[in-house]
């Protein structure tokens, strides 16, 4: 019988597989962050033990760094701290940093695949759940907690149970103005934020294959929001193209090697999955979340679901929702004020993010009641976009280019979103204070959240196509 | 290195019957900028349990004196979203050293099981029972058998069993840990990495 793509990489990488036993597998490059590696380091410290493999881990601080003057020391002082322990433990554990004012800087999942060391095969891990991103190249890829950082330092290889397998295929053509980021809500809104939960999920079909690197990095992104271990995408010429030539992807031969390795992976006609599930790219719409899970998400022009409509003992956590978002049942989003808009995250802060968002509000300017922010993934979507001049536009439209780093997707830093108010973000989660303490968040795409920008208010895409269609 | 070690307990239980509760509501990002494992319990729940000015919520079960003990009760798909271990820590760190819930997001009960902290998960009937039971009689005591991989309300007698994967039941009954187990098969690692 065929095997999936999910077990092939697994396959080759198992050390060790014993009845009973989480299999042991073996760990291509362990990513790290300011976060979730301190105590980490501290474990190995307390064991008397090494860093196993330095060579195979990389560094960044992304989680709990300002996005404006990253040339000045960090004010607030945990913060400061914390990234001041990230170089000091890299330094005494022989680990490659890019750190803040490094060129390669940026969100651990926005560098991995740019500068080539995220590839088709691999097996990668990160004390972040959004690991899953590195998934789209047809790769492994896992978020893990601190103490399983703290294994992967020591060993380079993590204990894990296989998980069940799931394909998610989606084939047809999508509407104009609906994106990656779409298909991703729509499928979580279709399936739940717990839909996934103990499956690896390979994305399929012609619709999934027709996505640039970038828009499958964000479908993978989010299968960690409909609970999945991991999301996968097999690899074809279009990964090939976008590894070709990045600072570590292989080089003349071993290039020709990996390629024909790559060639094999995708999974064979008669694999068996756990679970098959099918949508059509028709259906979708331009997605935005009203509640507080990802789950909890509508095509823009939909209203709020009614409290009826949930069974009985779902009811009360449906209420806490709406009364939390300040909606109620049957509410239509589409006109709703709003406050503030987020364009990054490792979900939608790559060049191509910022280059769409960019195209959309050239020569538009934001609404008055709203503040814009527009923060890179990396230093060199950064650099990227002002070579492109994306930052004139952005600055003659009102949405300030900031720098890179997680910023107001989880609000550890000062970017929080204020008590009550509401942010129309491209990053990956509502949950209840995720960007702030009481802040409100409408999770959609970059054009929406562009569009939303521009009105003040919740707006369907659309009806700005129609128009620049009419003009033009 | 030894771990905490789990094998049986009873007491009274915290009932929090509220799905999809995530890791940001167990501990909110702006407080993991510690960089040690210690005092996250401090603010476990913080925003559910304090308001702005850091006074306690009255509503909130955690400021509710009827109810206590070292069972946290809580709806399905319970640890869902970020994989920050801090969650579990503080969970531990308050004074938890089981939750039970219908559904366990995965990351987060690999996490628990990492620290000592056990996931028990049971049907959504047995769930209700429990909060029917724990709402009835606030002192309602709960059993935790992980030998023997049960759950039982002590007052009625129901109980029901529970999965738990037997390499992280060896572990946590004896204080295993995962590094000296992978490091134990180090020729193994080097080997692979010749192929």
């Amino acid at each position: 019988m065929g095997q999936t793509l999910f077990d092939k990489i697994w396959d080759a990488h198992v050390v060790s597989s014993n009845e009973g036993f989480p299999d042991i597998l073996y760990i291509d490059t362990h990513f790290i962050h300011e976060v979730t590696s301190p105590q980490a380091f501290d474990g190995l410290r307390t064991r008397g033990l090494p860093v196993f493999r330095p060579k195979q881990t990389v560094a960044t601080a992304d989680h709990n760094v300002p996005t404006i003057d990253q040339h000045l020391p960090i004010k607030e002082e945990l913060s400061r701290y914390q990234v001041d322990m990230l170089t000091k433990n890299c330094k005494e554990f022989g680990i490659e940093l890019y750190g803040l004012g490094h060129p390669f800087q940026g969100i651990v999942h926005v560098i991995g695949p740019e500068l080539g060391i995220t590839r088709p095969g691999g097996t990668y891990v990160c004390g972040d759940s959004h690991t899953s991103t590195h998934g789209a190249f047809g790769a492994i890829a896992f978020g893990i907690g601190t103490s399983q950082v703290e294994q992967v330092m020591a060993t380079q290889c993590l204990l894990q149970s296989r998980p069940k397998r799931m394909k998610i295929e989606v084939n047809g053509k999508l509407h104009k103005g609906v994106g990656a980021k779409d298909i991703i809500l729509y499928i979580i809104s279709q399936i739940s934020a717990a839909g996934g939960t103990g499956y690896a999920v390979e994305y399929a079909g012609d619709t999934i294959r027709s996505l640039s690197m970038e828009g499958r990095m964000t479908i993978c992104n989010m299968s960690i929001e409909m609970g999945a271990r991991c999301g996968l995408i097999a690899p074809d010429e279009t990964t090939i193209e976008y590894v070709k030539g990045r600072e570590f992807a292989p080089k003349g031969e071993e290039w020709d090697k990996a390629v024909a390795y790559w060639k094999t992976l995708y999974s064979d006609a008669d694999a068996q999955f756990d679970e098959v599930l099918s949508f059509r790219a028709e259906d979708i719409e331009p997605m935005i979340t009203y509640g507080t899970n990802p789950g909890m998400g509508i095509g823009v022009t939909q209203h709020v679901p009614e409290t009826a409509s949930f069974e009985a003992k779902e009811q009360g956590s449906y209420k806490k929702a709406l009364e939390y978002m300040g909606l109620h049942d049957d509410e239509q989003l589409l006109g709703k004020p709003i406050d503030y808009v987020f364009i990054g995250s490792c979900t939608n802060s790559r060049i191509e993010d910022l280059r769409q968002v960019a195209e959309f509000v050239k020569g538009k300017h934001k609404a008055d009641n709203v503040t814009v922010w527009v923060v890179p993934g990396s230093k060199q979507v950064q650099e990227q976009a002002i070579r492109e001049g994306l930052d004139k536009i952005f600055n003659e439209a009102g949405f300030p280019l900031r720098e890179p780093g997680c910023s107001a997707c989880l609000g550890m830093n000062e970017d929080k979103i204020p008590a009550g108010k509401y942010c129309v973000s491209t990053s990956n989660r509502n949950f209840e204070g995720r960007q702030g303490p009481n802040s409100r968040t409408f999770l959609a795409s970059p054009l929406t959240a562009a569009a939303s920008a521009i009105t003040g208010k919740v707006t369907d895409i659309r009806t700005f196509l129609k128009e620049e269609e009419l003009v033009s | 290195m030894a771990t905490k070690i789990f094998k049986h307990i009873q007491t009274s239980v915290v009932p929090l019957p509220i799905e999809n509760i995530d890791t940001d509501q167990i501990i909110p990002a702006r407080f993991l900028k510690a960089t040690t494992r210690d005092g996250f319990g401090n603010n476990l729940f913080r925003d559910w349990r304090f308001d702005e000015n850091d006074n306690p919520k009255e509503e909130f079960v955690l400021n509710n004196p009827n109810f206590s003990g070292k069972i946290l009760v809580a709806g399905k798909n319970f640890g869902c979203g970020s994989s920050r271990e801090h969650a579990a820590w503080a969970i531990a760190d308050y004074g938890f050293d089981a939750v039970v819930s219908s559904f366990f997001a995965d990351i987060f009960k690999g996490n628990a099981l990492n620290n000592g902290l056990l996931p028990v998960q049971v049907s959504e009937d047995f769930l209700k029972k429990i909060f029917d039971a724990v709402y009835a009689d606030h002192t309602a005591a709960v059993e935790i058998d992980l030998v023997d991989q049960f759950i039982k309300i002590v007052a009625t007698g129901e109980q029901e069993t529970f999965e738990v994967n037997p390499y992280k039941k060896a572990c946590m009954t004896n204080g295993y840990d995962d590094i000296d187990y992978i490091l134990s098969k180090k020729e193994l690692i080097e080997e692979f990495e010749g192929k």
